[in-house]
């Protein structure tokens, strides 16, 4: 194997939310019932549900971001995605459920996330029943990819090469600024690499909406995300 | 370590210099000039500055000390940006590492490659770079030169004919007629002038309610054509009417003297005259000689290095190169492209392929933006469009505030690009 199939592997096997790599399990509602008390701190849903800290959660699937009923008051990151089309289905569900912050860059959601595949599917399972769409079929999941080989974080440091990384950069500063100001686009200097490379295989597997992304996203392969993550983790 | 070209001269300029005249120092390092200072040239000036390190010698000649982006200019007419928020100065570039000259390049002898300026100095380059923009076809609008444009202003190189245009149309008296002669293929920002319109419109909808606006448009359609004609007759319904080629638009005359327009051989009299006339590559370029027929500068795919002149590329407007529109964001994603191969050529860095996007903004009401852009790679012919999107009609109106407020975050993005 080539050293940037070994590359590819690692960087999808180690850093790609669960839910960009396989999203096929079936969820069982009844252990979902018992894993959804991990939410209802936040969170209500059934009959009269309402808004608490979180907003209530009927008819989830197939309801675009931000978009509950009874004027629940969304961070600025949620509404967004919101108006960008993020709709939750399946493979968007699990991936903000696995991991809050890497689908919603300032989400008001403060929570850890659900690291087992299972439970996220058994918790949507649950959900579901409380949705119209029908039970328990998952969607089309996307792409699924096989980890292969695992390594520490700080690889991918070495990976980007910091030159070819600084040229793709500059790609991006037509619209993202250097100096971390944020007018209208948000600022992308300072992240922590894994999150950056997260965000950026979000949108080229379309699972973050936005079309300027997913196209510059779709452009370049793993290496190359790796590169760019890389040079922007060293801008302050 | 190994020797590489940097350590070699620094070496060599060591030693020669205990040797010989200053002139060693001139020529020690190789020498860029950058003629034209805006999107394409001051990001290439700055780019080629910031990433050779001081590598290379460096000088943007522009001709005017403050440059005022087309950009945004339509919003400055539709009362969303003050004039002076369109304007930039040089010195971040200057602070940068760049010779900035304020004058106009009059000449470019390629076999000596030199260019000389208008107070008649000379500067010497191992490579030029041409992005100066557009200058107007000579008889493309019957009537018109470039005299008229005090009366009928083109607007399209931003400065004071913008401020003419606003001043103009603010002045229309009620009821009264804006006409705009629409520019034919090719021309720089392909959804600028029906932006234009939205925003003549969104200012007469108050001051001057029952005031008409006639675009004359020698071309059968144009870019977001859906897009712009959902948001007229949401926002501006009776208001606007276009004549196309199919109703003689593009047999137009124009009679400053009088403040007429002859469209199809009908005389009509307007109040504001836009005219948008045909364009060519800056003319600089073609006194370089390095235009063609049609009076663009064509260039290779991979790099923007003219097909006449390997000492010589040409970014932005001026250059023929594919698909890629004529616009800021064009310009600025050329010039990096630009850089990295002269830096390989000059300083012997690493050459990455080269990689291109665009994405125009268009803003049609208040919060109602649109958007339109692409990614593109060279192949052997031209640059080519890989991907591409455009907004829908019918989104909704959160989206398109939210896409409103991202062409302002791309405006302060592109402008520190090119400024620094
Ligand atoms: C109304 C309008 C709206 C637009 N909106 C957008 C938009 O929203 N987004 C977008 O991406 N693009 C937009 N554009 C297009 C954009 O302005 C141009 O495509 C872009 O400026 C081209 O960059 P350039 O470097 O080729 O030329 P320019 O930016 O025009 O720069 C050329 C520079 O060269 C100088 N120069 C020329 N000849 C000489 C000489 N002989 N010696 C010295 N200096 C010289 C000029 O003074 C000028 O500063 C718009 C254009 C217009 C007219
Ligand atoms: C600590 C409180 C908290 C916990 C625990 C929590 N959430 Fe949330 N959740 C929130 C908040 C707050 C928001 C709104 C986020 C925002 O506006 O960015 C939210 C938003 C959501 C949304 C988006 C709803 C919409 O209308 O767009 C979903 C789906 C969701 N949570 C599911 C879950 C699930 C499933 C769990 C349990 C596995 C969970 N949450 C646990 C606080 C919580
Ligand atoms: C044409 C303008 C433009 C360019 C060029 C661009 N981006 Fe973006 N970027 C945006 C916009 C707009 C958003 C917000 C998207 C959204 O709502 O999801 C964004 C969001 C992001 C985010 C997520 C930020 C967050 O807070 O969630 C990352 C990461 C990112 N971009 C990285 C890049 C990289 C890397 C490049 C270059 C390869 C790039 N962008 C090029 C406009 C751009």
């Amino acid at each position: 194997m080539t050293r940037r199939l070994v590359l590819a592997g690692v960087i999808l096997g180690l850093l790609l939310p669960q839910a960009l790599m396989a999203a096929d399990l079936i969820g069982d509602a009844e252990k979902g019932e018992v894993i959804y008390r991990r939410c209802s701190g936040c969170h209500e849903v059934g009959a009269g549900a309402d808004n608490g800290i979180g907003p209530e959660l009927n008819g989830i699937f197939g309801r675009a971001a931000a978009s509950e009923k009874h004027g629940y008051a969304y961070s600025k990151g949620l509404k967004r995605m919101g108006a960008d089309g993020l709709i939750w289905e399946f493979a968007t569900l699990d991936a903000y459920i696995e991991n809050p912050k890497a689908l919603v860059s300032g989400t008001r959601m403060n929570f850890p996330g659900l690291k087992n595949p299972q439970d996220r599917a058994d918790v949507l399972a649950y959900l579901r029943s409380f949705s119209d769409m029908p039970q328990n079929i998952p969607e089309s999941s996307p792409t699924a990819f096989a980890p292969e080989v695992t390594l520490p974080p700080e690889v991918l440091a070495i990976v980007g090469d910091r030159d070819y990384g600084e040229y793709l950069a500059s790609e991006c500063l037509t619209c993202h600024q250097t100096d971390g100001d944020n007018d209208g686009i948000p600022a992308i200097i300072g992240w922590p690499t894994e999150d950056f490379v997260i965000a950026m295989h979000a949108y080229k597997r379309q699972i973050r909406p936005h079309p300027v992304m997913q196209m510059m996203a779709t452009r370049l392969s793993d290496e190359e995300i790796a590169a760019v993550a890389a040079y922007f983790a060293t801008l302050q | 370590m190994t020797l590489n070209r940097r350590a070699f001269i620094g070496a060599g300029l060591a030693t020669s210099a205990l040797l010989a005249a200053p002139t060693v120092w001139a020529q020690a390092k190789p020498r860029v000039v950058v003629i034209g200072g805006g999107a394409g040239g001051a990001t290439a000036a700055r780019y080629l500055a910031k990433d050779s390190k001081g590598a290379l010698d460096v000088t943007l000649v522009e001709a005017n000390p403050i440059y005022t982006t087309c950009f945004f200019s339509n919003l400055y007419l539709g009362g969303f940006r003050a004039f002076e928020s369109l304007q930039h100065g040089y010195d971040g570039i200057a602070a940068g590492g760049v010779t900035v000259i304020n004058a106009m390049a009059t000449g470019v002898d390629r076999a000596a490659r030199t260019v000389t300026l208008a107070g008649g100095e000379v500067l010497a380059y191992d490579r030029l770079v041409l992005s100066p923009g557009i200058d107007f076809k000579d008889g493309s609008v019957p009537g018109w030169s470039a005299d008229a444009a005090e009366i009928m202003p083109h607007a399209y190189k931003a400065g004071p004919q913008t401020q003419l245009l606003k001043a103009q149309i603010a002045a229309m008296p009620q009821g009264g007629t804006f006409a705009m002669i629409a520019p034919p293929n090719p021309y720089r920002c392909p959804p600028g002038p029906y932006e234009r319109i939205s925003m003549v419109a969104h200012v007469l909808k108050t001051s001057n309610p029952t005031a008409k606006i006639l675009l004359i448009d020698p071309k059968d359609k144009y870019s977001k054509q859906a897009l712009f004609e959902e948001g007229w007759e949401r926002h501006y319904p009776g208001m606007i009417e276009r004549v196309g080629p199919e109703f003689g638009g593009d047999k137009v005359e124009v009679r400053p003297a009088t403040m007429e327009i002859v469209v199809d051989g009908t005389v009509q009299k307007v109040d504001v005259c836009n005219v948008i006339p045909g364009q060519m590559a800056g003319k600089i370029a073609g006194i370089a000689g390095v235009t063609d027929d049609k009076g663009w500068a064509p260039v290779h795919a991979d790099s923007m290095k003219s097909k006449m002149d390997a000492n010589v590329f040409i970014l932005g407007d001026a250059s023929a190169q594919g698909d890629m529109p004529k616009s800021g964001y064009s310009a600025n994603s050329q010039a990096k492209v630009a850089v990295m191969a002269i830096r390989g050529e000059l300083t012997g860095s690493k050459v990455f392929p080269a990689k291109y996007s665009n994405t125009c903004w268009s803003l049609i009401a208040p919060d109602d933006g649109v958007k339109v852009g692409a990614a593109y790679e060279p192949t052997p012919e031209k640059i080519a469009s890989t991907s591409n999107f455009i907004s829908k009609p019918g989104e909704d109106a959160a989206l398109r505030k939210q896409t409103y407020e991202e062409s302002i975050g791309w405006y302060a993005g592109i402008t520190s690009d090119m400024f620094g």
